[in-house]
């Protein structure tokens, strides 16, 4: 069943759990083994703390919910102080995310994150909708792309994982920026720019107004975008972005991606991580694959 | 520990805008503090993508059931209020901090407004057990919205105001007449946050601990979306996990 991105990231089978959907793991210990996922990506840290946005922060919406949580964390130090030594010993690859309102910040965050051992990789949030100066600012341009990544990558040893925006016009071509600059991989979808309005207060549900659409709504556009960007570049594809079981897992693999990440629908079933590794290694079973590995792309 | 699990809908009890419903689980229940609340998936229709965070009535741990008294307010406590006896009703459950338990001789107040009386019946109940017998102040707009009213009078002396003065002291609790003649040591409260403030204040004017217990909108209730926070001293916490129940000093109201 492992599942090799490159550059030491190996995971023991294709599911991981989302950033921000999965708390540092410990949130989850009562409903989830977690050495029976291939990794969890820990919520968006960035190099200082933010206190995020204002309350209301969510809506639910038909099928998914939007969110502007807007990246509260207590910063990259408060993690390695406090956090890492509580959860780097976890029986899974703990994988952080790691975002940043400028490049100063992103270099210094990847510097510092580089330096912990049992962290083997870094997702690169360049996708963030719900920040001002949001990592979206570098994820929607080729060549905002290409300056982070490539500015992070000199500092950064590990495996360079890279999350992409959905909110573009071709997804592809940034991929492919990515990739040039020196991802090991891409990850996508972030969530999609949305808005809701409470008709009877004739006022926004957010407090900042806008924010970013996940849930099972948003698959078939994830899923379309993976199998373009798949398609497009050569370093492996994690898909994520409204997967909900094994069925949608498995059908994110046959689209290209070579791994999953699981989001929002841990709020809905907090053990449904677990039982999308099990339904995975059922359907390839079932269907004759003899890994994991082989639904890659293996659409008729 | 907490625990996802499927409980069946043994007894329903219309009460209009409002119902009780009593669930019953094949497994032993976890521990379950006053203040507590579960998340439950309502039936999974697009319009009820998320779980939805209950308070719990009441608890009996000998016969695995749970008893949550409901008023509806949107699509996921009108879909509860449908549910037909016998229907399967999945929860995460126990999740959050409880009310702190008053020691035997402190004199405690219990103030529940509209369907924020409804954790306050298993509240009062534990109290009970413990040997401290509570004061319940309890507000409505009218009549009909004081559920179980006499049940509530069994766990201790209960007072009551309506806003159109149709069962007992016409008002708010605030303005009932109890403040005047009686000394607390804590006061509890659970209702709509306007409610909970005002209470707050006149504690804090009385410097009496006051605890409330908050019902921010949800996603995941474990402490990992950080979508319900509310602002406290501390900064942004999770009400889900934090909460929902906070001593009055902690929060910048």
């Amino acid at each position: 069943m492992t599942i090799d991105l490159g550059r030491g990231l190996v995971l023991r089978n294709p599911v991981m759990t989302a950033s921000g959907t999965f708390g540092y793991g410990e949130e989850y210990t009562d409903f989830v083994d977690l050495a029976q996922l291939g990794g969890i990506i820990v919520k968006g840290t960035t190099l200082h703390p933010r206190e995020g946005n204002p309350y209301p922060r969510m809506a639910e919406t038909a099928s998914g919910m939007l969110n502007c949580v807007g990246l509260q964390n207590k910063g990259v130090q408060y993690f390695i102080d406090t956090i890492y030594p509580r959860i780097k010993d976890f029986d899974t690859n703990v994988l952080l995310n790691l975002s940043g309102s400028c490049l100063e910040d992103y270099v210094k965050g990847a510097e510092m994150v580089d330096a912990l051992d049992k962290i083997p990789a870094i997702e690169l949030n360049v996708s963030c909708p719900n920040v001002k100066q949001g990592g979206m600012a570098f994820g929607v341009t080729t060549t905002g792309i290409a300056q982070v990544v490539s500015e992070v990558r000199k500092v950064c040893h590990k495996h360079l994982m890279v999350k992409l925006s959905p909110n573009v016009t071709n997804i592809a071509e940034i991929a492919l920026a990515a990739e040039a600059a020196g991802a090991d991989s891409v990850s996508l979808i972030n969530t999609l720019m949305g808005m809701a309005i409470d008709a009877e207060k004739r006022k926004p549900k957010l407090s900042v107004i806008t924010g970013g659409l996940s849930g099972a709504c948003v698959k078939p556009v994830a899923l379309r975008m993976v199998w373009q960007v798949a398609k497009a570049v050569k370093i492996p594809v994690v898909g994520l972005g409204g997967i909900s079981n094994a069925t949608d897992a498995v059908e994110f693999m046959i689209a290209g991606a070579s791994a999953i990440e699981i989001g929002t629908a841990n709020f809905i079933d907090p053990a449904v991580s677990a039982k999308v590794a099990w339904g995975i290694n059922e359907y390839c079973e079932r269907h004759g694959f003899a890994t994991a590995a082989d639904l890659t792309g293996a659409l008729l | 520990m907490k625990q996802i699990a499927d409980f069946k809908l043994v007894e329903k009890q219309d009460f209009g805008r409002s119902v009780m419903l009593r669930l019953h689980a094949q497994q032993p229940l976890p521990e379950i503090l006053p203040g507590q609340f579960v998340q439950v998936r309502v039936d999974g229709s697009p319009t009820t993508y998320l779980r939805r965070p209950i308070s719990i009535h009441d608890v009996d741990f000998k016969q695995n059931e749970i008893t949550f008294l409901v008023q509806q307010v949107g699509e996921g406590t009108r879909h509860l209020a449908v549910a037909k006896i016998g229907d399967t009703i999945n929860m995460v459950l126990p999740l959050g901090n409880g009310f702190s338990l008053s020691e035997k001789g402190e004199r405690c107040l219990l103030v529940g407004g509209g369907i924020g009386i409804a954790p306050l019946f298993y509240f009062a109940k534990v109290l009970n057990e413990r040997g401290v017998r509570p004061t319940l102040l309890l507000g409505g707009k009218t009549e009909s919205d004081l559920l179980r009213l006499a049940d509530y009078q069994k766990l201790g002396e209960t007072f009551v105001t309506t806003e159109d003065g149709s069962l007992g002291e016409k008002g708010f609790v605030t303005q009932h007449s109890v403040w005047q003649k009686q000394q607390f040591d804590k006061i509890y409260v659970c209702g709509p946050k306007p409610m909970m403030k005002a209470v707050a204040k006149l504690a804090a004017e009385k410097n009496v601990w006051c605890e409330v217990s908050l019902e921010n909108l949800m996603a995941c209730g474990l402490g990992a979306c950080l979508c319900c926070v509310e602002d406290t001293v501390d900064g942004n916490v999770c009400v889900c996990k934090e909460g929902p129940v906070f001593n009055t000093r902690r929060l910048k109201w």
